[in-house]
């Protein structure tokens, strides 16, 4: 639930029917031109107040040290961030986010595309698909603390989930899913994969009711079967829907903190530390708000990197 | 003929085949969560696990309703989702207004700027927030959880509120100003009425996003009276010795109000989730 962005594509660079404030009359009154800066004060005070002082301050704190918990941080340069860099905790931390993302990723958009195209059938009636969707939205309705409790309760040694595979002979005993350092990640990542595919699938069907079609009649007149023209029509049109909300999926998936937290608290082992909950510990467990700092900044120039893709494939599209 | 009707059967089962496993997938562990909440504790691991049980019960939520900590979370929860979101849709509809209505310099870069605040990490700004808001005595307090909860809900909502002022027509302001009223005038009496439907969709998930946000209501809160309700649920966890059936309970509630406001207001909702995902 904290996918809490939309596609930037709605923004109006696109083609605003915004009316050139009557040249007229702006000149004749300069205060008007003024106007338009007023309407957007609230916004602008916000913007600088929660991101770019944030962000000016924590750049400043991870190029000192002993900050916020002592009156007088001393300049350090760089010694937060080698410190970070060659901390074998970060860089496992690193790995770990690296295989939680992209694990995720693909198997939100395999699931997203896959649920999405059985919505979208011509077979059954409007109101079974409704029904439907609703339940396959259910997943994304549910806050991150709730989804975390709930996989705890599934994935229990004594749990549902080992009773059923136990019961099928895939298992011989309950096994340990968060508390063995050889399956915590893939439990976490399971979960992430559950809670997060409804968002590519209402995405990906929106798309997919959009494709015209005339393209599939053409392509059946061809004599394409199904195979032929899910690879020559859906995938080509869904391409640019695909690449945007993947790479905004990593970057969310790299951001998510709470599931972790409340599932492993990044344990057993380190083996579910991610780069959100080695931050959180190097500042509100350990107190190291300087290293943690450096921490964000590397977290943050990471995000930096993926978004500067999405607005690239942004800009393709138009 | 009738090879092709049989096609189309055979397809047609396969299609619901894949639909109801799917949406076992989706809906077994919502399922599971509601029937624990209405077990005894000591029933919730049993073997073999059942749905219904004996001890099918509602004291979990006896338990949960009858705490006034408990409650505390969801007053709190309330009252920061709500002023989010009534200082969400006034903040934006301002900006959308300006956006929308204006061509002035500097109009792309403060756009750039509100979308890339969409993708900035709120682990790297939870560290500034917590020495900005301990300095202006904002720790532990509503005003703190409310401020920052806006760096999440503000760009989506300027980027919705903006693209929703694009699709009403000028001729609706022009015809205030015909009659002597300003740009405010015309905004606050045609433009944000019109508006309603749209502005619910964004109300709707602005509260959503307050309602769920964990790291800033577990960083920039120290004492329970001031705690929502993802930190009450994780409280929960560590407090007992494990009361599963009061943690699915508590759950249950703390999801309630988002389930009923993504149920009532559905269509609209999708509707201005996905506009983007379809231009693109």
């Amino acid at each position: 639930m904290t996918s809490a962005h939309v596609e930037p594509v709605t923004a109006p660079q696109g083609a605003p029917p915004a009316e050139r404030a009557t040249p007229g009359r702006a000149r004749a009154n300069p205060a008007r031109r003024l106007i338009p800066y007023a309407y957007l004060s609230p916004t602008i005070v916000l913007v600088v107040v929660l991101m770019i002082v944030p962000i000016v301050m924590v750049v400043g704190y991870s190029f000192r040290d002993n900050v916020i918990v002592q009156e007088n941080p001393v300049f350090v340069g760089f010694a937060n961030y080698a410190k970070v860099l060659t901390d074998l905790d970060f860089l496992a931390a690193l790995k770990n986010t690296a295989v939680f993302i992209s694990v995720s990723t693909v198997a939100h958009l395999v699931l997203g595309l896959a649920f999405a195209m059985m919505l979208n059938t011509q077979l059954l009636s409007g109101v079974t698909k409704a029904i439907f969707r609703i339940v396959y939205i259910l997943p994304w309705l549910f806050t991150i603390a709730v989804i975390a409790v709930i996989w705890r309760l599934l994935l229990d040694p004594a749990g549902v989930v080992n009773y059923v595979l136990q019961t099928l002979g895939l298992v011989q005993e309950g096994v340990n899913w968060l508390g063995d350092p050889g399956t915590a990640l893939w439990a976490v990542t399971f979960a992430n994969i559950w809670s997060g595919y409804p968002f590519f699938m209402i995405s990906l069907l929106a798309a997919l009711q959009g494709i015209s079609a005339d393209l599939y009649e053409a392509a059946a007149v061809d004599g394409a079967g199904p195979l032929r023209r899910f690879l020559n029509v859906t995938l080509p049109q869904l391409r640019p829907v695909i690449v945007s909300m993947a790479v905004l999926d990593l970057i969310w998936t790299s951001q998510q903190f709470a599931l972790i937290w409340m599932m492993t608290g990044g344990g057993p082992l380190n083996t579910t530390e991610m780069l959100s909950t080695y931050t959180y510990k190097q500042a509100f467990s350990e107190y190291e708000f300087a290293s943690a700092s450096a921490a964000a900044v590397i977290v943050l120039l990471l995000t930096m990197v993926l978004a500067f893709f999405y607005v690239r494939q942004q800009q393709r599209e138009r | 003929m009738a090879g092709v009707k049989r096609r189309h059967t055979l397809a047609k089962a396969g299609v619901v085949t894949g639909l109801v496993l799917g949406g076992l997938f989706a809906a077994l562990p919502v399922l599971w969560m509601l029937s624990t909440s209405f077990k005894s504790n000591g029933e919730v691991f049993q073997n073999p696990p059942q749905l219904i049980t004996e001890g099918f019960s509602f004291d979990a939520y006896r338990e949960i309703l009858g705490n006034g900590e408990q409650l505390r979370f969801f007053l709190n929860s309330y009252i920061v989702a709500g002023a989010v979101t009534v200082l969400t849709l006034l903040v934006a509809v301002l900006a959308g207004f300006a956006f929308s209505r204006f061509t002035f310099p500097f109009q792309r870069t403060i756009n750039a700027v509100i979308v890339s605040v969409q993708a900035v990490p709120p682990i790297t700004l939870v560290i500034p927030y917590f020495g900005l808001v301990v300095a202006l005595g904002l720790y532990n307090t509503y005003a703190g959880l409310i401020l920052t909860h806006m760096v999440f809900t503000l760009p989506y909502a300027i980027i919705m509120t903006t693209a929703y002022l694009n699709t009403l027509p000028k001729e609706l302001d022009e015809s205030v100003k015909v009659d002597g009223g300003t740009g405010w005038t015309a905004l606050w009496r045609i433009l944000v009425p019109i508006s309603v439907p749209g502005l619910i969709a964004v109300g709707v998930y602005t509260f959503m996003i307050s309602w769920n946000e964990y790291l800033f209501a577990l960083t920039l809160t120290r004492t329970n009276d001031m705690r929502t309700v993802p930190i009450g649920i994780q409280m929960l966890m560590g407090q007992h010795s494990y009361e599963w059936n009061q943690m699915m309970a508590m759950s249950i509630l703390g999801s309630i109000p988002v389930l009923v406001l993504f149920l009532l207001f559905q269509r609209r909702f999708i509707g201005g989730l996905t506009a983007g995902a379809v231009k693109a």
